[in-house]
C-alpha cells in the first residue's frame, strides 16, 4: 500500500535515523524515540516503514511502541504537559494547577486540544519530589510550579512561544544536596580510581571490593562483588556492564543528582567493572524522564574517551577495551526491574524475565552481565580510592559505607542526604527539620511504610533496606489517601505479563477507589487483604509482589483511616446506582434532587 | 521449534539407571509432589517431571511445544514456603512441592475469577464452550462466581478474515498464539501491545485487520488459542454442545491423555 508513496522529508530523516542506530534491532526503542521527534507521534505508516526496514513484523514494532507511556501511536499535542503524580506533588498541589492549567487552555485533561495545540496529563513521579510540584513540557522538567508559573506557561503555549524559548528559570533543576558523607564530598580526578585499581592488577582490585562488602544500592542489596564475580566466571566470553540509571520508584532523585554532577564516578565505576570482568561493552539506561541529561552525559563520555579512559588500551593499559553507550527509556517503571530492564535494551517490551537464568549468566543478548545501580557504581570509585577495608569502616556490620536518601514531603529541607548506614529514622528526620510525622514511606510506593513507634528503627539492610526514597507525611495527612496513589501508580505501570499484576493491581485499584467514593464495606477490607497476599505470593516479579506493600502497611499501621470510610453494612455493591445515572443526567441537563437515585419519589405501585 | 528442555516420556517410576541425558550423572533424583515422589533429570521443571510421572498440574500458557512462558500463574505450586511458577522452575533434588492443596487451589481459582472479570466471557453462547481450557479449568477447580467485578473491556472483533474470526473478549494473553505464528509458522502475525490492564493482541497489518495479513486457517496458530479467540469460520457447533472434550470429563483427566505417546 505504501510502494508508491512519495518520499518525504519525513521518510529521509527516517532513513538517517535507521542509520544512525545501525539498522540493529536492538535498537528499536531509541529508532522510535527519535522517530517520533518528527511527528510528536508515531503514525501507523511510519511504524510500518520502521518495521520493513528492519525486517521485523510491524506488529512487533507496534508492542513495543505501545509499550512504552511516552511513546504515542495517536497524535499529541505539539506541547505536552505532563504533571508529576507522586504523592508528594499531590500534597503540593499539583491537582490544582492542572486543573488551573487545563482551565486557561480549555483542553480536558488526557485529551488533546480541539486545535491539536496542547494536551495536559499526569504521569508517574519524574524524580523531582524536593522542587515540586514538577512538570514535563515536551520532555523537558518545568519545577517549582506556582499558580502564577502554570498561568504563564498557559500563555506561553497559547501564544506558541518554542519551548526552548521559555524562561530558563522555569527548567531550573538543583541538586539540593543538602548532606555531604564520603561519597558526595568526594573530589576526584577522572581516571583516578581507575589508575588505582589498575594497579592492584584484576585480582587486586577484585579482594578490595570484596574487603569493601559493598552492596547494591537499587534496594535489593546484593553483593558487588559476588555478581561481578559470577559474570567474569560464566563461560561466555562476551561479558556487558550495564548501568541501572532507570530511577523510576517514586520519591527518588539521588540518581539524578549524581547523573548531574557526578557523572565521571558513576561511568568510571562501569569502567571499574569492566576491568574487573573483562566486558567491552557498556551500557547506561536512562530513564526517560531524565532526558534533558544526555547532552551533558554524553559530553562527558566524549571527554572520557579525549581522555583515554574509554576505548581502546583504557588507561595505557594494552588490551583494555571498554566504552558505553547511552540507552534512552521511555516512561515504564517496571524497567528498572534488571531483566525488564535488559529486555528494553534489547529493543523489546520490558517484561521481566523468568529467573533463572540470571542476567550475571545470561543477561543483555544472553551474555554474562553485571546490572548495577547507578550509585553503586560510583561507590565503586571509593573502594578503589581508600581501599576495602577503609570502606567498609563506615556504615553497619552488614551495610557498609554510606546510603544516598532523597528526601522530601513534609519538611523544610528536602533533598539529597548523604548518611552512614546504621543512621535511625529519627536522626533523618531531625536533619531535615520535619516535625509532627505521622509516617514516613522509605524506598518508594514497593518500600515499607513506618509509624513514629518505629523511628529506632536504622537504614541498613539488616532492618530497614532502602533504594533511597523517604517521603515523609506529617498529621495532617491522610494515610489511606497515601496508600491510594501508589496503588494507582502500581495499576499504571504493571506491564500485564502474569495475571495476578496486570489484573490484581487494577482490581486492587478498584478496592480503593470504591473505598475512597464512600462505598466501602468491611468486607472490602477483607478483600483487599486477600488481594495483597494472593500479589505478594503469584506476581512473576518484584513489581507485582511489593504492590501490595503500602496497602499492607497502612491496613496495619493507620487502619482508622481506612475504617472511617466504610459504611456501617458488612457488604455494599461496587456498583453505584445513583452513580449509573450521571450519564443521563449530564444528556438531560438535570442536577436537581429529583435526578438522584436517593432522593427520587417512592415508585407509585 | 521444541521445548528448551527435552520431555523424557516415562510411563512410571523408573528403575534406577535409565536412560538419562548426555550429562549422565543424577541417576535417581527426586523430589516429593504432594507427598508423593517424583522422578526427575537435570534442568526439567517441575511441571514436565510431573507430568512424566502422571502428575496434573493446571496450566494455561504452557504448552508441550513451547518453553516455559509464565504468564498465566495457573501453574503456581509452593516450594520451601515460596510460590513459583512449575513450568518454569527446574526440579530440584529432594524439594516438597505442594500442589493439589487448598491453599494453591484456592489462588489458582482467584487467578481464573481474575481472567474471567478482566475479559467478556459469555460461556453459554461461545463457540469453544466445551473445548475451552479456561471454561475446564474453571469447572475442574470449582470456580462458582466471579468473585470480582467485572471490567467489561471494550474488545471488538475482527471478522475481516475471510476463514477466521478473532474475538478478542475472550483473550487472556497466553501469547501461544504469537509464538505459534512466530515460532512455528515463521510469520509473526500477532504481538502485544499496551501493557497492564490495556494490553491487548495486535496482528500484523497497518490497517489492524487480521485480512490484511497473510495469515491461514492453515497456520500453527490458527489451532492453538486454548480459549475462543481465534475461530475458523463457517463451522460453528459442528459438535454439539455436551458432546466436547471437556464435556465428558474434567480436564485434569483428558490433558494427561493428550500428551501421552
Amino acid at each position: 500500500m505504501v510502494t508508491d508513496a512519495v518520499v518525504t522529508d519525513a521518510d529521509l530523516a527516517l532513513e538517517s535515523i535507521l542509520d544512525r542506530y545501525g539498522r540493529w534491532p536492538t535498537h528499536l526503542l531509541q529508532m522510535l524515540i527519535a522517530a517520533q521527534e518528527l511527528d510528536g507521534w508515531l503514525p501507523p505508516a511510519r511504524i510500518t516503514r520502521l518495521a520493513t526496514a528492519l525486517g521485523l513484523p510491524r506488529a512487533r514494532v507496534e508492542g513495543v511502541a505501545g509499550f512504552y507511556s511516552f511513546l504515542y501511536l495517536r497524535p499529541v499535542g505539539r506541547y505536552r504537559v505532563l504533571f508529576s503524580d507522586n504523592i508528594i506533588e499531590r500534597m503540593q498541589g499539583s491537582q490544582a494547577l492542572m486543573a488551573a492549567l487545563a482551565a486557561r487552555l480549555w483542553v480536558e485533561p488526557g485529551k488533546v486540544s480541539e486545535d491539536g495545540l496542547v494536551s495536559v496529563d499526569t504521569t508517574s513521579c519524574i524524580g523531582m519530589g524536593d522542587q515540586g510540584p514538577a512538570a514535563l513540557v515536551n520532555g523537558q522538567p518545568l519545577t517549582r510550579l506556582t499558580r502564577e508559573r502554570v498561568e504563564a506557561i498557559g500563555d506561553l503555549i497559547r501564544c506558541g512561544v518554542p519551548v526552548a524559548d521559555w524562561p530558563e528559570e522555569f527548567f531550573r533543576v538543583d541538586d539540593g544536596v543538602c548532606r555531604r558523607d564520603g561519597l558526595l564530598g568526594l573530589a576526584m580526578a577522572p581516571g583516578a580510581a581507575l589508575t588505582a585499581a589498575l594497579a592492584r592488577g584484576r585480582e587486586g582490585w577484585l579482594a578490595e571490593l570484596e574487603a569493601s562488602r559493598l552492596r547494591g544500592r537499587g534496594g535489593a542489596g546484593f553483593t558487588t562483588a559476588v555478581k561481578w564475580l559470577a559474570c567474569r566466571d560464566a563461560p561466555d566470553p562476551h561479558k556487558v556492564v550495564v548501568c541501572n540509571a532507570d530511577e523510576g520508584e517514586p520519591g527518588t532523585f539521588k540518581d539524578r543528582v549524581l547523573l548531574a554532577s557526578r557523572a565521571d564516578l558513576v561511568f568510571e565505576g562501569m569502567t571499574l567493572a569492566a576491568w574487573a570482568t573483562g566486558a567491552r561493552e557498556g551500557f547506561l539506561y536512562l530513564r526517560g524522564e531524565y532526558r534533558y541529561l544526555l547532552p551533558h552525559l554524553e559530553a562527558v563520555l566524549a571527554g572520557r574517551r579525549a581522555a583515554g579512559l574509554l576505548g581502546a588500551d583504557i588507561a595505557g593499559q594494552a588490551g583494555f577495551d571498554f566504552d558505553i553507550e547511552i540507552h534512552l527509556g521511555a516512561g515504564a517503571y517496571v524497567c528498572g526491574e534488571e531483566s525488564a530492564l535488559l529486555e528494553s535494551l534489547e529493543g523489546k517490551r520490558g517484561t521481566p524475565r523468568i529467573r533463572p537464568p540470571f542476567p550475571v549468566t545470561h543477561g543483555y543478548l544472553g551474555r554474562p552481565t553485571v546490572v548495577n545501580n547507578v550509585e553503586t557504581l560510583a561507590k565503586t570509585c571509593l573502594v578503589a580510592l581508600q581501599g576495602g577495608a577503609a570502606f567498609a569502616r563506615t556504615g553497619t556490620a552488614q551495610s557498609t559505607g554510606t546510603k544516598l536518601l532523597s528526601i522530601s514531603g513534609d519538611c523544610p529541607r528536602p533533598g539529597v542526604y548523604e548518611f552512614p548506614f546504621g543512621v535511625t529514622l529519627r536522626q533523618v528526620l531531625e536533619a531535615c527539620g520535619a516535625e509532627r510525622t505521622q509516617a514516613v514511606q522509605v524506598g518508594g510506593a514497593s518500600g515499607v511504610t513506618l509509624a513514629p513507634y518505629e523511628f529506632d528503627r536504622r537504614i541498613a539492610f539488616e532492618d530497614v533496606p532502602t533504594a533511597g526514597a523517604f517521603m515523609i507525611f506529617d498529621d495532617q495527612r491522610d494515610m489511606f489517601e497515601v496508600a491510594r496513589n501508589f496503588v494507582h501508580f502500581f495499576a499504571h505501570e504493571s506491564c500485564g505479563f502474569c495475571t495476578p499484576c496486570r489484573v490484581g493491581t487494577a482490581l486492587l485499584k478498584g478496592y480503593m477507589d470504591k473505598l475512597a467514593d464512600g462505598h466501602g464495606a468491611y468486607r472490602d477490607l477483607a478483600e483487599i487483604e486477600w488481594l495483597d497476599r494472593l500479589l505478594k505470593n503469584a506476581s512473576h516479579c518484584g513489581l507485582g509482589s511489593s504492590a501490595p506493600n503500602p496497602v499492607i502497611d497502612t491496613l496495619v499501621k493507620f487502619r482508622p483511616a481506612y475504617e472511617r470510610r466504610l459504611g456501617r453494612a458488612d457488604f455494599e455493591p461496587a456498583f453505584d446506582l445513583d452513580g449509573a445515572l450521571a450519564r443521563a443526567r449530564q444528556m438531560t441537563g438535570r442536577d436537581d434532587a429529583g435526578a438522584h437515585l436517593s432522593n427520587a419519589p417512592e415508585a407509585q405501585p | 521449534m521444541s521445548a528448551s528442555h527435552g520431555r523424557p516420556k516415562k510411563g512410571s517410576l523408573p528403575p534406577g539407571g535409565t536412560a538419562h541425558s548426555a550429562k549422565g550423572a543424577q541417576t535417581s533424583a527426586t523430589f516429593l509432589l504432594d507427598g508423593q515422589p517424583v522422578p526427575f533429570d537435570e534442568g526439567q521443571t517441575i511441571l514436565e517431571a510431573a507430568r512424566a510421572a502422571g502428575h496434573y498440574i493446571p496450566h494455561l500458557c504452557w504448552h508441550p511445544d513451547f518453553p516455559p512462558h509464565g504468564s498465566c500463574k495457573l501453574c503456581i505450586v509452593k516450594v520451601a514456603g515460596r510460590h513459583v511458577s512449575s513450568c518454569a522452575m527446574p526440579a530440584k533434588d529432594g524439594w516438597e512441592v505442594e500442589s493439589n492443596t487448598p491453599e494453591m487451589n484456592g489462588e489458582r481459582r482467584a487467578l481464573l475469577q481474575m481472567l474471567f472479570v478482566e475479559g467478556n466471557h459469555f460461556c453459554p453462547s461461545c463457540e469453544k464452550s466445551g473445548n475451552c481450557q479456561l471454561q475446564a479449568l474453571a469447572y475442574d477447580l470449582e470456580m462458582t462466581t466471579p468473585r470480582f467485578n467485572h471490567f467489561f473491556p471494550d474488545r471488538p472483533v475482527d471478522a475481516t478474515h475471510p476463514d477466521v474470526l478473532l474475538d478478542f473478549n475472550r483473550c487472556i494473553f497466553c501469547e501461544l498464539c504469537v509464538r505459534a505464528s512466530r515460532d512455528q509458522d515463521g510469520k509473526g502475525v500477532f504481538a502485544l501491545t499496551n501493557r497492564g490492564i490495556h494490553k491487548h493482541l495486535v496482528v500484523n497489518a497497518e490497517s489492524g485487520c487480521l485480512g490484511d495479513t497473510d495469515f491461514s486457517k492453515d497456520d500453527a496458530a490458527a489451532h492453538i488459542c486454548p480459549v475462543g479467540v481465534i475461530l475458523e469460520k463457517r463451522v460453528g457447533f459442528a459438535v454439539p454442545i455436551g458432546q466436547r472434550k471437556y464435556d465428558a470429563r474434567p480436564i485434569r483427566v483428558v490433558a494427561m491423555e493428550e500428551d501421552k505417546p
